[in-house]
Parts: C-alpha cells; sequence; structure tokens
C-alpha cells in the first residue's frame, strides 16, 4: 500500500485512489457548475465558488501531483511562498477600489467634477 | 487517506525532517529525483506568472465603471433549442479533469513499468488535451465573430477581452505545450528509451520512468489552472 512507497523506486498508490480523486473533481465541478445554473448570488455565490475552487485544487495538489506523500522540506518549499500572493491581491484591491473611486469622481459622471 | 509515513528510509517525518532536510549537506530535498524538485520550483515560478495575471484581472474588473460583461450570456451556447450558459465551459473542465485522472494513472504504470499501459494512458492525455484545446479555438472564434477585441467588446467593460485572451491564451499555450510533450513522452515509452535507459536527444540523460511522474506533475499543474481560471473568470 501506500505506506511504504519509497522515492528512489517511485510511489506505488492503488489505482482505486485516482478513481476516487476523479469522481470527486467531477462532483465537485458539478457543484460549482451547479452554482451557475441555479444562479445563486452574493456572498452565498462567491464564498461556495472558492470553496470547491479550493477543494478542487487541494485534491489535484495532495493526490494527483502526490504532494500529501512527500517530505515536509518540498511540501513547504513549494506551498508556502505561493500565499505571498495574499498579500498581493489585498495590495491591488485597494489600488483598484481607488481607481474605481478616481474614475467615478473624475470621468464617469461629468455633473460631479470639483472646480 | 492521509496516512502518516512510517519507516521511509532516508525520511524523517513532519518539522523534525523538514528541519534536518534543510539543515543538511549538499542538497536539500533528500532522495527527490531532481528533475521532480525542478519541475516542481518551474511550477512554483509558473503559479505566479498566473497568480499575476489573475489579480490583474481583478484589479482591471474591480476598477472598470462600465459594467462587465455577464460571463454566462457571453460563454452561453445555443443547444436544442435551449440557451444553456457556460455549456462549452463546463464539457472543457470535465475533459480536462478527464485528461488529469489518466495522467495520473500513466504514472502509476510508469512506475510498475507497464509499458503499454502507460503508453496509451499518455496518448488518451494528449487526446484530451488536444480536443481542450480544440475547443478553445471554437470559443474564441465564436467570440471574436461576436465582436470581442482586446480594446472592446459588444456587452460592457473594454477591458474583458483583454483579460479573456490574455488568460486563456496563456493557459492554451500551456495545454499546447504540454500536448507536445504528452507525445513525446509516449513515443519515448513505446520505444523502450525508459526501460533500456536510453539516453535524452537534447540533455543525453539516462530515460527513467521517473520523467513520466514529472511531466505529469507539469499536466496537473495545467489543470490546477484552470480551476482557477474556471472559478474566477468564468464562475465569478
Amino acid at each position: 500500500m501506500s505506506g511504504n512507497s519509497g522515492h528512489v523506486e517511485g510511489q506505488q498508490h492503488p489505482i482505486s485512489i485516482y478513481f476516487w480523486i476523479w469522481g470527486l473533481l467531477f462532483v465537485l465541478s458539478a457543484l460549482s457548475y451547479m452554482v451557475d445554473i441555479l444562479e445563486f448570488q452574493g456572498l452565498l455565490r462567491w464564498s461556495l465558488i472558492i470553496t470547491f475552487m479550493l477543494l478542487k485544487a487541494g485534491l489535484i495538489v495532495a493526490v494527483f501531483m502526490h504532494m500529501m506523500w512527500e517530505r515536509m522540506a518540498i511540501i513547504c518549499a513549494i506551498l508556502v511562498p505561493p500565499g505571498v500572493i495574499l498579500i498581493l491581491i489585498a495590495l491591488m484591491a485597494l489600488e483598484a477600489d481607488y481607481t474605481f473611486f478616481t474614475r467615478l469622481l473624475y470621468f464617469h459622471n461629468p455633473a460631479t467634477v470639483p472646480e | 487517506m492521509a496516512e502518516a509515513l512510517p519507516g521511509i528510509p532516508g525520511q524523517t517525518p513532519g518539522v523534525t525532517g523538514l528541519v534536518s532536510d534543510w539543515a543538511s549537506d549538499q542538497r536539500a530535498f533528500k532522495r527527490v529525483p531532481w528533475g521532480k524538485a525542478m519541475m516542481w520550483i518551474f511550477l512554483l515560478s509558473d503559479t505566479f506568472i498566473f497568480a499575476c495575471f489573475l489579480v490583474s484581472y481583478m484589479t482591471v474588473r474591480m476598477s472598470a465603471v462600465d459594467t462587465w460583461p455577464e460571463p454566462n450570456i457571453v460563454f452561453g451556447l445555443h443547444m436544442f433549442g435551449y440557451d444553456v450558459p457556460l455549456l462549452l465551459i463546463a464539457i472543457m473542465t470535465f475533459i480536462l479533469i478527464t485528461s488529469s485522472g489518466t495522467m495520473a494513472m500513466a504514472v502509476k504504470f510508469g512506475y510498475e513499468k507497464n509499458k503499454t499501459m502507460t503508453f496509451w494512458l499518455i496518448i488518451a492525455t494528449a487526446f484530451f488535451g488536444a480536443s481542450f484545446v480544440g475547443m478553445q479555438a471554437f470559443e474564441w472564434t465564436k467570440l471574436i465573430s461576436e465582436g470581442v477585441r482586446p480594446w472592446g467588446n459588444p456587452w460592457g467593460a473594454a477591458q474583458f477581452g483583454a483579460t479573456f485572451f490574455m488568460i486563456t491564451g496563456f493557459h492554451g499555450t500551456h495545454v499546447t505545450i504540454g500536448v507536445i510533450f504528452l507525445l513525446i513522452i509516449a513515443f519515448k515509452v513505446r520505444r523502450g528509451d525508459l526501460d533500456h535507459e536510453r539516453p535524452g536527444f537534447l540533455t543525453g540523460r539516462k530515460g527513467r520512468y521517473e520523467i513520466v511522474e514529472t511531466l505529469g506533475l507539469y499536466w496537473h499543474f495545467v489543470d490546477l489552472v484552470w480551476v482557477f481560471i474556471f472559478a474566477f473568470f468564468y464562475l465569478w
């Protein structure tokens, strides 16, 4: 079983695990598609979209890419750095809001342009 | 499923293993094939590239004053008398997941040195990948004929086209490159290069079944990126 996989000889996992993950990814994709079909809006919509997205991403990385069987050193080296993207998202969201309000103020409605 | 790994020679589990790996001499990732470690590091850099695209898309969409085109109308298809939202995108998503499944099994059979199964599963993966690119070409053709351009479109914010073509185009390029490499590796598997450790044409390195896993990492990454594009670009 998966317990005694060595990295030099390569990893051996039962084929059923790939079918399981495949099925789960299908179900999760169908669920996120349902969010659109059922026309959920607002907070419900994007919390569901993000939940299904992260679950799918997690399954692909953990099982298909064998990350859950890797050594801690490589798990941390690969999975920790993308965390800084959250900071980029926060900075750019602030910037985008600023741009949006500036555009509203100066370009969109000429009546509000200050003298 | 997440079993601990007791008794792998040379691998100390958990944080102790992390510290001893990083504090060790010469190489940090003991017993990890260099090709796999390098592929992971390449994928990390690619993660940042796609993150930059998606974050710029967020910035542009948040700051757009005009309304953003409704994805489920823009990407809807008229089939059998119904307007089905996102139909093509849903099919593309399922195809790419399926290709990831066949690739994962190709890696498994590769490590069992089962040449026939590995070959056919890689070919199946390449077939699904190529059909994905084909559908994307169809989608692009449809949108271009409807008047979507990088500088404007008939439905709303002009920035829509620029982000759409850039993000899906870059992802499609990755899929295309992946299909080419899948075909090359499938050919190598069939010819027995990996069994006979035949040196590679470009690198001169001995053929090993590890390269199937390394290629698999790339392919799963392409699927992974699509998960994010699907969520943020098509569903949001």
